[in-house]
């Protein structure tokens, strides 16, 4: 098991790099650097950032099970930095959508997110992923006690709402979509497994998680 | 059709300067000299694009008033953005995967109703006509649109040399099958042929095209190389690639993307900012290679292409037939 300053100082920094590294590759091909975007580069984009953004949830959502499957808490330390950067490609693909696809062409903004379901699908996402970024904060764990736990516990809900996203925009072939969505089947899976093992009367599985991260 | 052999492509007289440019550039990154990779496209070495310097020039008659005079997209982007989902379902794919179809030998045959049916070379299916360069928008059903410089001629001009008889009421169109080189197919996305149909009308309108070059050189196996369909004024879905068979049928045909997603695709799929995809506006357009900060433009009913087509649609409920 890693010691606190093995985290700190190497791993955290380590992931980190990990996670950023699609942004970073990304402007750097923005910048004429390595591949080129392509004739529409606006979409590119936009695939790229959403595709990430569902990437991150997951890994996020991997957090507990690894947690659980290693026995130590260790992996917990990892959990807040996965979900910021699930949240920062998820603003990324709206931001995408929003100045360089739409043109804030606020008519058909508004009547994509009302009216076609996909979008509305997505941007609730998006929505219920803001208030779980804004509180990831130690001090709003704090602030919130046994609630924090309660609230993030939403992000199930954002994860399905990504995946169900992904899979109404596709036109044909529905592989990527699939694979997303069982990886996501099989992560909420478990904790309804170890819920149902658990019984009634004991705490529930996103609450007692955060005791131990936040310190 | 004349078909000069030529040994490398030489600057076209009736390409723009910039885009010729763009061209030369292009088939520098490409390696004519055989290294074969796709300008930008990333592709790893095993990927086999279409080697540009097979492309061949084209003898090409005149221009046409068809012609919009908005700036063409660069051979580049025609050839690197293409959806043909018989090489693949990314845009990249048909690019990269496209090197192993061979567009010659290759022959068309006419069947159904008419008096002249029958299997043709292409050279002869193509026969008497010139070849006209007719510049001409593309918009696709994804809500993105470029401007392509087509080397075709008039589909009706072809048709009606094989005397479609009075039963014929549309004409079908299928492409090829050929898994063996083109991977898409293997994978049986789509039900494979694909086909397609128009009205007997809107074949024999002066618009449609039968398109066999782009840029005044063939076209590229990604593009639909060697035969392939333009109808501008309909999603370019409808404009089907590497054909192999022409009907004149007394029933409207099946269609592969109606087929597959009966309501999101018609049979008419004129292209109509008022009937949005199920999914998604068709009220404007990307124009692709603009660039980032490029134009979204409004979507024109008719793909602009109204004053000619409008009247084919009289008294049609285009909601209903969409």
């Amino acid at each position: 098991m890693p010691t606190t300053r093995q985290v700190r100082f190497v791993l955290k920094p380590f992931v980190f790099a990990a996670c950023a590294a699609p942004l970073v590759y990304i402007a750097l091909r923005i910048a004429g650097i390595g591949p080129s975007l392509g004739p529409n580069p606006v979409e590119v984009l936009q695939d790229e950032f959403g595709e990430w953004a569902l990437r991150m949830l997951l890994a996020t959502l991997a957090i507990t099970p690894l947690r659980v499957a290693l026995g130590k808490p260790w992996p917990l330390r990892f959990r807040r930095m996965l979900g910021l950067f699930a949240f920062t490609y998820a603003a990324l693909h709206f931001a995408n959508y929003l100045v360089l696809d739409q043109q804030f062409d606020w008519p058909i903004i508004v009547e994509d997110i009302l009216d076609r379901p996909f979008i509305t699908v997505g941007f609730t996402a998006l929505l219920i992923l803001l208030p779980l970024a804004v509180t990831s904060t130690q001090g709003w764990q704090r602030r919130l006690g046994a609630r924090w736990g309660r609230l993030h516990r939403v992000v199930y809900v954002a994860a399905i709402l990504a995946c169900w996203h992904f899979w109404w925009q596709v036109k044909k072939d529905i592989t990527e979509p699939a694979i997303y969505a069982a990886i996501l089947g099989v992560l909420l899976g478990i904790r309804v497994w170890r819920e149902l093992k658990k019984g009634p009367g004991r705490p529930t599985a996103g609450g007692e998680t955060m005791a131990q991260d936040s310190h | 059709m004349i078909i000069r052999q030529a040994p490398d492509i030489r600057p076209s007289e009736i390409t723009p300067e910039a885009d010729f440019r763009g061209r030369r550039e292009f088939l520098r990154r490409a390696g004519v000299a055989g290294m074969g990779l796709l300008a930008g496209s990333g592709c790893a070495a095993d990927d086999k694009p279409a080697d540009p310097g097979e492309l061949r020039r084209l003898d090409v008659a005149s221009g046409s008033p068809f012609s919009t005079d908005e700036a063409p997209n660069s051979l580049e982007d025609i050839m690197s953005y293409c959806n043909f989902y018989e090489f693949g379902l990314d845009k990249r794919d048909p690019a990269k995967l496209s090197g192993d179809f061979q567009p010659r030998p290759w022959s068309v045959t006419v069947d159904g109703e008419a008096e002249v049916t029958g299997t043709f070379d292409l050279d002869d299916f193509i026969g008497p006509h010139p070849i006209e360069e007719r510049v001409y928008r593309l918009r696709c059903v994804e809500a993105w649109s470029m401007v392509v410089p087509w080397n075709g001629i008039p589909l009706g001009d072809v048709l009606k040399r094989f005397k479609p008889t009075s039963r014929a009421k549309y004409v079908a169109f299928e492409t090829v099958v050929r898994p063996e080189e083109m991977p898409g197919q293997r994978r049986g996305v789509l039900d494979f042929p694909y086909v397609e149909g128009l009205t007997m009308a809107e074949a024999m309108h002066p618009l449609t095209i039968l398109a066999v070059g782009v840029y005044g050189v063939t076209l590229p196996n990604q593009n639909g190389a060697p035969i392939r369909l333009v109808v501008p004024w309909k999603y370019g879905f409808k404009s089907i690639k590497s054909i192999v068979r022409i009907s004149f049928t007394e029933k409207e045909p099946p269609t592969t993307w109606n087929l597959a997603a009966p309501r999101e695709y018609g049979f008419y799929a004129n292209v109509n900012p008022e009937v949005d995809h199920p999914r998604w506006s068709q009220a404007s357009e990307r124009r692709v290679g603009t660039g980032f900060f490029g134009d979204r433009q409004p979507t024109v009913l008719f793909n602009g292409y109204g004053e000619q087509v409008a009247s084919l649609y009289d008294g049609l409920d285009l909601r209903k037939f969409f």
